[in-house]
């Protein structure tokens, strides 16, 4: 007869079993038997964050930065609805997640006891799966598939929501290993005639380019060493999405910067007048393809994909092969080489050059200012100072974003967390939280503008807490910067609450909260300021003054095709947008 | 207009867990991507395995069909999605209960048709008919059309229910 254990003992072998060493959770009535577990084992921490949001985002930020599934725990009712957000977040990325929700006694559900949610009812669209627990005999069972789905095949979050009388009862617990699940079974090789499709389409290529995304990520480091080889090995041109970054290293010369609405001139126009586009890992989310009619389209196209679901959704694609990045990139590699593959080298050095006409248009270079500090400048001297170390960037949304996407270079995998499907402000602090926790040795650094750091800035508490020294290095514009700039292209100048008004004196508010406050507000005194952040032991909060009306360039704008896009040059210009174009996000 | 834009009618089914939740899966993320049912039923099909079976008919082009599909595969709960209105032949079956209230020639008429369409008189009194019928969504559209001006009064319809031809199981 198996071991019986009540259910609290259940979930804590279980994470154990998982490997399992941090966990980022709030407290609440529903979850205290879990807790009192908690509190006599040493194996795992818990680190209690500030909202249950800033544990959802700090174990997104520990789960990308380690390849590992995060693991958050939560009470119920508002426990549960706080960790949404970051469970959406989740889903649209891919990060793998189990989260732990308390829930009110079984006998109690229904009747709208205190703090009770319909919690698998609310998360069901935002998860990749959840379970409500009304059996003890389920818990274990229960627990090994909720990491199996969280973390294989297209990653996501899972909820359990286990209700506190069930954390008290008695029941069995079985390994892993004795766990398998039923239905779900995710495909991981790609099946080899599409591979030599696409093999095929690439050795006859004139125009190639790699368009790769998290996906190459989410595969694991080896993913990233196949791209590499096989980029080097056909002599084309990488773009990559917002979550790709990192997958290709961006001081090599085939790498052409970000793709998308704020990607660079050379990778866009390079995608728009490919012949063959090779997608692994990649969604064609829309801040990628611009107006779909006008996307590419003169290209033959291969997607790499682990989920089925995104095959043909929003571009109909020639060559698609379902699986896993790293699984079909080596055996794509095999193919091409023992097809003794010779790329076309007249054609291919005919791409080259006018790739390179592209890339002189230099579409990032912006006006410096003598005395005041550029946000571009910012990010490009944080880069400069940060570089050589061991370092991790986490981002909030917006301006200051697409700005560390476009001006911070990434040479490896797992180094830039950022929320890019939900586009979710308030992301970058509990992330980066959640990144220090893993790298306790790191420098990990969230570029953040002075607007969304104060939806999670609670989180600063939970690193002074914690001794995670995280720096929020903050472009202070006093705006919503990215909704002024639209406000600005498209809505007349009239800038609608995009204004930051009463703003805290973010080097007082860090004293407040027992960290240091670093003020920068001319270019002369920016890069003593970030030594002086870097050598400061504790989390810093950084207020960098930037200057207040710049706008994000190059963009597509909306209802705009790649080959359509805005430079920093053709500010002032009328910018013409389509009523359809208004109309989209 | 192409055929990749034409709107066409598909029975899809999906065999599942039978676990707390499922249908509110499917039914979400039906609505939750904007996709279209036309009729939806599920019954257990193996209390063994304690499986499931849902048979929904869908309206959408042949892309948009082919994406429910994956998206349907991508539930955990689900074990197999078949089109059967593409991948096989197949027999689709629908039963409606037909409430018609009428006294005279409205009444006979109505009796009369029943007959002809086969469906059973399942309960009568003096002035009202309650009809079953079952066969294809077309032919219980035909008789419901047939008994409107005959006295309808309402109408219960369970969905199709569907299974491919010959030997193979789904």
């Amino acid at each position: 007869m198996d071991k019986q254990l009540n259910g609290a003992q259940i979930v804590l072998q279980s994470l154990q079993d998982h490997g399992v060493e941090h966990i980022f959770g709030y407290p609440g009535g529903a979850v205290l038997p879990i807790y009192d577990e908690i509190f006599q084992q040493e194996s795992i921490e818990h680190i209690l964050v500030r909202h249950e949001q800033g544990a959802t985002h700090a174990a997104e930020g520990y789960a990308r930065s380690t390849g590992k599934c995060g693991v958050v725990l939560v009470t119920s009712g508002p426990g549960a609805t706080n960790a949404v957000t970051g469970l959406t977040d989740a889903l649209m990325d891919s990060i793998p997640m189990v989260c732990i929700t308390g829930q009110v006694p079984t006998h109690l559900i229904g009747g709208d006891a205190f703090q009770e949610a319909d919690t698998v009812g609310i998360t069901r669209p935002c998860t990749k799966h959840n379970y409500l627990v009304k059996d003890i005999n389920d818990l274990a069972r229960i627990m090994h598939e909720a990491f199996q789905v969280a973390t294989t095949g297209r990653p996501g979050p899972v909820v359990v929501d286990i209700p506190k009388d069930i954390q008290f009862a008695l029941g069995p617990y079985m390994k892993p290993k004795a766990v398998k699940h039923k239905s779900y079974q995710p495909q991981l090789k790609g099946d080899m005639a599409a591979i030599k499709q696409a093999v095929e389409l690439i050795a006859n290529a004139k125009k190639p380019i790699f368009y790769t995304g998290g996906g190459i990520i989410n595969s694991g480091p080896q993913a990233s060493q196949l791209l590499r080889e096989f980029v080097k090995l056909t002599g084309f041109p990488i773009t990559s999405t917002l979550m790709g970054l990192g997958s290709y290293p961006s001081a090599d010369k085939q790498w052409l910067g970000m793709l998308g609405m704020h990607g660079t001139y050379e990778a866009n126009w390079a995608m728009h007048d490919c012949d063959v586009m090779i997608n692994i890992g990649a969604r064609f989310d829309d801040r990628i393809t611009g107006t779909l009619d006008k996307f590419a389209p003169n290209s033959k196209k291969i997607h790499v994909d682990i989920d089925p679901s995104s095959i043909n959704k929003n571009v109909m694609v020639d060559v698609a092969i379902v699986g896993d990045c790293a699984h079909v990139l080596e055996d794509m590699l095999r193919v091409y080489k023992s097809d003794a593959v010779t790329p076309d080298k007249k054609a291919l050095a005919s791409w080259w050059e006018e790739i390179e006409g592209w890339r002189d248009r230099k579409c990032l270079a912006y006006k410096k200012d003598a005395k005041a500090i550029k946000p571009q400048y910012a990010v490009e001297r944080l880069y400069e100072l940060t570089k050589d170390a061991d370092t991790y960037i986490t981002t909030e949304v917006g301006q200051h974003q697409m700005w560390a996407a476009q001006y911070y270079r990434f040479e490896d995998p797992n180094r830039w967390m950022t929320s890019g499907g939900l586009g979710t402000m308030g992301y970058g602090i509990p992330a980066a939280v959640g990144v220090q926790v893993a790298h306790p040795k790191s420098l990990v650094i969230d570029i953040a503008g002075e607007a969304s750091v104060q939806m999670t800035m609670q989180e600063i508490s939970t690193a002074v807490q914690y001794r995670l020294p995280i720096k929020i290095f903050i472009l202070n514009n006093e705006y919503m910067g990215m909704v002024r700039q639209w406000q600005e292209l498209l809505h007349g100048g009239r800038y609608s609450s995009s204004y930051s008004e009463a703003l805290p004196d973010f080097v007082k508010l860090a004293e407040a909260y027992g960290a240091t406050g670093i003020r920068a507000e001319t270019a002369a005194e920016l890069d003593d300021a970030i030594k002086r952040m870097i050598d400061t032991p504790g989390p810093v909060i950084f207020d960098c003054i930037v200057t207040k009306d710049e706008n994000c360039f190059p963009m597509i704008p909306s209802g705009a095709a790649h080959n359509e896009m805005l430079l920093a040059d053709s500010e002032g210009l009328d910018i013409e947008v389509s009523d359809a174009g208004k109309a989209l996000v | 207009m192409s055929a990749e834009n034409q709107i066409e009618r598909h029975t899809l089914s999906v065999l599942v867990d039978n676990e707390a939740g499922v249908l509110a899966r499917v039914i979400g993320l039906f609505s939750g991507r904007g996709y279209n049912i036309d009729s939806l039923t599920v019954a257990e099909v193996d209390d063994q395995e304690h499986m499931s079976r849902i048979t929904i008919v869908t309206l959408g082009t042949p892309p948009m069909i082919e994406q429910i599909k994956a998206q349907l595969g991508r539930l955990v709960p689900v074990h197999r999605v078949v089109d059967l209105t593409v991948e096989c032949e197949s027999v689709e079956r629908e039963l409606a209960l037909v409430k018609v209230a009428g006294k005279g020639d409205a009444r006979v008429e109505a009796l009369r048709m029943s007959e002809a369409f086969r469906a059973r008189v399942v309960d009568a009194t003096p002035d009202s008919f309650v009809f079953e019928i079952t066969g294809n969504t077309e032919k219980i559209d035909a008789f419901i059309g047939l008994m409107k001006p005959l006295g309808l009064r309402e109408v219960s319809r369970t969905g199709a229910a569907a299974i491919s031809r010959g030997p193979e199981a789904m």
